[in-house]
């Protein structure tokens, strides 16, 4: 039975609305960040490029941008070893308290950011009274962000890993490689796209996460707070759509690259079953 | 025959060697992947989590943490009203920003994996970018709409909507509502999407063989599989906007939701156990969230 037209076109122009609504914000971010107002109001005035210009002999959030890309880098390789060794934990392995691993992996991410960020904070600052080295700094905040990206390594070795067929490894141990020679040539070049893309998620999440960060925070700046002061301040609004404008053109390279990575690899899928 | 029965016992004995060294190494590589994960979630999320429990049954004394057992916070909770008003509200929010999300995120996915074949990757991608393009920027952006020269009031005027420019549109629990929906709604079509995608085609014949209509046919066959999605969707979404106190606080008229009392309590009003006892509060909603959706198998399939 075919969909009636009129069943189509209304699903279609619901799909469209959601679309609007979902780019809206995108598209006005870009409209003022090229243009001379120093007041957001509409329509916009004249197209300029003198944002960009107050954007790039502003030194603070360039500053800003090096702290988070610093914390990104570091939490994304703690994420990196963390997930996929947790990932082969919980595929090539059974132990007691597996299922309670696996859900307090994810709990980072099912729960807000504030009560992370909060119970964070009276930890470190009572590790601190303790005479740990944790005062709040940019360490802290990688190890907060850390947390909640170990699961975005996670999920995308332990997806890869279940739908990769273990015939190869078994073939390479009975021709006399020892498991770390497997690990090695096998196992690894099979679910490196899936750790990239984790990676690149988790890099991505890091470097736009703000509550945690809020919580976590010294006495630096990371970029997303940069901007909610300026916001909070509420001057040189444009500015922030001309950083914004520069940030996205990063972030979304670096998630469709990831999605195409982490897609199914076609040659692997071919691998019959054992 | 005497030389088999002599060679038996070794065979085994070696056997059982190797099965034991087998399993002696199989013993420290599980050691080694599953080590570093817990010692890590254990000291810093773990501990952290007990700790806030902890804290949230100290008190504060000139402005110094007590560390004596009391459930003082939890009292004062209960006794005054605003706190209670605040979660109320906060859940009242997070409900309406879920079930919108439920609303929209529904048709888009079906429409993505029943009418859409060489596109339906790319727009489905289209969902994702929003998602990953800045937090705080797509709230700031919201903020230049609704405003009172914004596009929206312009837009309004324009059509003779209205005469005058509406200032209540930013600043105002509508505009946080907006905000909200148009920020976490992709956490509700990439399940919603999953689910609906996994639904066989042959089901839809099915349905229209036996004779029932497009309603009956979302009714009873998409919505019972697409549910699991909804409801880890839902997870997502209502935690999220549960414990968004940045979007309150920039698009916000003061209104206090639970996420900036906990947080006022973090910072200025700086009292460290009562913000944990605020912070116990949400995560007892999201507790029972949480159970709620392992009745339905949600947790394993996120």
């Amino acid at each position: 039975m075919r969909t009636p037209l009129r069943v189509r076109l209304s699903l279609g122009t619901a799909a469209l609305l959601v679309y609007a609504f979902l780019y809206l914000p995108l598209l006005i971010i870009f409209i003022y960040a090229f243009n001379s107002d120093t007041i957001t109001s509409w329509p916009p005035q004249q197209p300029s490029l003198q944002w960009f210009h107050v954007l790039f002999s502003d030194p603070d959030p360039w500053t800003a941008l090096e702290n988070s890309v610093q914390v990104a880098v570091e939490a994304t390789i703690v994420a990196v070893f963390l997930g996929t060794a947790a990932a082969f934990a919980l595929q090539r392995f059974r132990f007691l308290g597996r299922e309670a691993l696996n859900f307090g992996i994810t709990l980072p991410i099912l729960l807000p950011g504030i009560i992370t960020g909060v119970a964070m904070t009276t930890w470190f600052t009572q590790l601190t009274q303790w005479g740990l080295p944790f005062e709040l700094s940019l360490v802290t905040v990688a190890i907060g962000h850390a947390t909640f990206c170990i699961v975005l390594v996670m999920n995308n070795v332990l997806a890869r890993l279940r739908r990769t067929s273990r015939s190869l490894e078994e073939a390479s141990m009975d021709l006399g490689a020892d498991g770390w020679q497997t690990f090695w040539y096998v196992t690894l070049p099979s679910i490196r796209g899936a750790i990239i893309a984790g990676a690149l998620l988790a890099f991505t999440l890091s470097l736009d996460e703000v509550i945690v960060t809020f919580f976590l925070i010294g006495a630096q700046n990371t970029l997303p707070l940069w901007i909610l002061s300026h916001i909070r301040q509420g001057i040189n609004f444009p500015e922030i759509d001309a950083i914004a404008v520069v940030v996205v053109s990063i972030s979304i390279p670096i998630v469709l690259i990831a999605q195409y990575l982490a897609r199914e690899p076609a040659a692997q899928r071919a691998v019959p079953k054992a | 025959m005497a030389t088999y029965e002599g060679a038996l016992p070794r065979a085994v004995t070696a056997r059982r060697a190797v099965a034991r060294q087998v399993r002696a190494h199989r013993r420290l590589a599980l050691a080694l992947v599953l080590g570093p994960p817990l010692i890590w979630m254990a000291g810093f999320y773990l501990g952290p989590l007990v700790y806030l429990l902890l804290e949230s049954l100290w008190q504060i004394q000139n402005y110094n943490v007590v560390q004596v057992w009391t459930l003082a916070n939890y009292t004062q909770i209960f006794s005054e009203p605003v706190w209670l008003d605040v979660l109320r509200r906060t859940v009242v929010m997070a409900s309406l920003v879920t079930l919108s999300a439920i609303v929209l995120a529904l048709p888009l996915a079906y429409f993505l994996v029943r009418y859409t074949r060489r596109w339906r990757h790319l727009l489905y991608l289209a969902v994702l970018i929003p998602l990953w393009s800045s937090y705080l920027v797509r709230v700031f952006a919201w903020k230049t709409i609704l405003g009172r020269d914004g596009l929206l009031n312009t837009f309004l005027i324009g059509i003779h909507v209205v005469h005058q420019p509406i200032s209540a549109l930013l600043y105002s629990n509508t505009a946080v509502y907006i905000t909200l929906l148009q920020i976490w709604l992709p956490y509700m079509v990439i399940p919603v999407y999953a689910a609906i995608e996994r639904i066989p085609p042959s089901l839809y014949e099915a349905s229209s063989d036996l004779g029932a209509r497009g309603w009956r046919t979302i009714l009873h066959v998409v919505w019972p599989l697409a549910f699991p999605g909804i409801l880890a969707g839902s997870i997502f979404v209502f935690s999220l906007s549960m414990g968004d106190f940045i979007t309150p606080l920039l698009m916000g008229n003061g209104t206090q939701f639970i996420g900036n009392v906990i947080a006022d309590q973090f910072g200025i009003a700086y009292n460290y156990p009562f913000g944990a006892a605020l912070a116990i509060l949400p995560l007892i909603v999201l507790t029972v969230f949480l159970a709620i959706a392992r009745r339905f198998g949600v947790l394993e399939a996120l």
